[in-house]
């Protein structure tokens, strides 16, 4: 498989893929999913690691079992709505020991961190199109969206499918955990998907204002966290949720009157 | 002409009966108001009506329903960065109406349209209900549900959301169904009153059917409540 030029090829996957989690992130948030979002993408470890020991591209499998992950927690919280944090938790931290044990060395640091470096033109393909899904669904179905947040009851009366709709949202939510892995690895992509959001919650009035503020948050930390990582010589997770977190600390320093 | 016909309803929730044997026919444009003590399964029974609980018996609603519904509590955080357009905008365009439904929605409600560009944290009770009210407005349904509307707002706004409430079941010739704890807007607007109490239920118009008795088997205890004769 051919090997595009690093910087050509991040950049562009990196955009859309942040603009995606920042999407996705702007509805996480309202619908108090801040905490699952880690767990969610620790489930892509095992997948990685059974990818390796089957020679098959390791995105595919992280896609897989984040897709299945997706489904899980969509079928826990329709049947009971008390356990399901701590079924989440659990499941997830298994998901992460399994995962650790059947992947090693190298292979398991880049899979925690992501690893961009080693972007292939398929990889690079797959990641954008999926970035593409995700940004289609929140734009298309935001109407959707609101009315379920604010009600699934009213959501009904307004024959909205409300369940078909929250399994379409986890499945989206874990596709943009598989498209960023490469970029922030397990440990890190759900903060992407977070932390920008959260931002923009501080400051939007709005709807409109609280999705554009979301994807270009994300978009600001990944550039520049991926620059700094660059100068550095070292993978662009951990820079990219500095930069991030450090949007968010210094967005603390706006007191909100709402 | 009925607009809902209900035929020994019952729901199950967590392996308890909520709502059992519940049988009633309510005709179009009328106005039912469900009562009853806390946990009696008024909301349960609301939202069964919608077709969001499963549950055993008959509910047959006419062939042109429309609902709209509004709930009583809202499980969201009060500082979403949601302001009232987005609410109405969302709605609106699933129910494929036009921004003349909505500004007619705003105007039945009383809602001045300057208070769309509000964030609903920053709203107050009152002007958040009446939202919601043009909120289930939107897409011009025919039946109205109402889950406790004034709950939360002060005395003032309470008589004026009820009059927002039973204006429009005049106007539009709404059928309206509606939680209520206070007896006397039962008394006052309701055509017909259904009572969930932990010993059984009543219905029929409220002079005839809310007896001192009933009240008495419905909340378990004395209510000393008097009726005021308006017309």
């Amino acid at each position: 498989m051919s090997t595009i030029t690093p910087e050509l090829g991040s950049v562009a996957l990196s955009a859309v893929m942040a603009v995606a989690a920042g999407l996705i992130g702007s509805f996480a948030v309202m619908r108090r999913m801040v905490l699952a979002a880690d767990p969610i993408s620790h489930i892509a470890l095992p997948g990685i690691g059974i990818a390796l020991i089957l020679r098959i591209n390791p995105l595919w499998g992280a896609l897989a079992l984040l897709l299945l992950g997706a489904v899980l927690i969509w079928a826990v919280e329709r049947r009971a709505r008390i356990a399901t944090e701590a079924v989440i938790g659990v499941t997830f931290a298994v998901a992460l020991a399994v995962g650790s044990i059947i992947t090693s060395g190298d292979e398991l640091i880049d899979a925690l961190l992501g690893a961009p470096a080693t972007l292939t033109l398929r990889e690079g393909i797959l990641g954008i199109v999926g970035s593409l899904v995700v940004i289609g669904f929140v734009l298309r179905q935001r109407n959707a969206l609101v009315v379920r947040l604010i009600s699934p009851e009213i959501a009904m009366t307004a024959a909205v499918d409300v369940a078909r709709l929250d399994l379409y949202f986890l499945m989206a939510f874990a596709l943009t955990i598989g498209i960023g892995l490469r970029f922030l690895g397990v440990l890190l992509m759900g903060s992407l998907i977070i932390i920008p959001a959260s931002i923009a919650r501080r400051f939007a009035r709005s709807l409109g204002a609280m999705l554009v503020l979301s994807a270009s948050t994300a978009v600001l930390s990944t550039a520049a966290g991926t620059y700094v990582a660059s100068l550095a010589g070292r993978p662009s997770g951990p820079f990219i949720v500095m930069v991030a977190g450090s949007l968010f600390f210094l967005s603390l320093l706006h007191r909100r009157d709402a | 002409m009925n607009a809902l016909e209900v035929e020994d309803l019952g729901v199950r929730l967590g392996g308890a009966d909520v709502v059992r044997g519940v049988s009633f026919n309510l005709p179009k444009a009328s106005c039912l108001a469900i009562i009853g003590p806390n946990g009696a399964g008024k909301t349960v029974l609301l939202r069964a009506l919608i077709g969001a609980l499963p549950h055993a018996g008959r509910i047959t609603w006419a062939p042109d329903t429309a609902l709209g519904y509004v709930p009583q509590k809202l499980d969201i955080e009060r500082d979403l960065p949601l302001n009232g357009r987005d609410f109405l905008r969302a709605k609106a365009a699933l129910a494929g109406s036009s921004g003349a439904t909505q500004s007619e929605a705003l105007r039945a409600v009383g809602l001045a349209e300057e208070v769309l560009a509000t964030t609903i944290g920053n709203m107050s009770g009152g002007q958040f209900q009446r939202l919601l009210i043009a909120f289930a407005l939107l897409g011009r349904p025919n039946v109205l549900l109402l889950d406790e509307p004034a709950a939360g707002i002060d005395a003032p706004g309470q008589a004026q959301l009820n009059e927002v409430i039973h204006g429009l079941q005049d106007s539009r010739a709404m059928t309206v169904v509606l939680v209520s704890h206070d007896l006397s807007v039962v008394y006052q607007y309701a055509d017909y009153v259904l009572c969930l109490g932990p010993h059984g239920t009543c219905f029929g118009p409220p002079r005839s059917a809310l007896t001192p008795e009933m009240l008495y088997e419905v909340y378990g205890q004395p209510l000393g409540f008097h009726v005021h004769d308006h017309s």
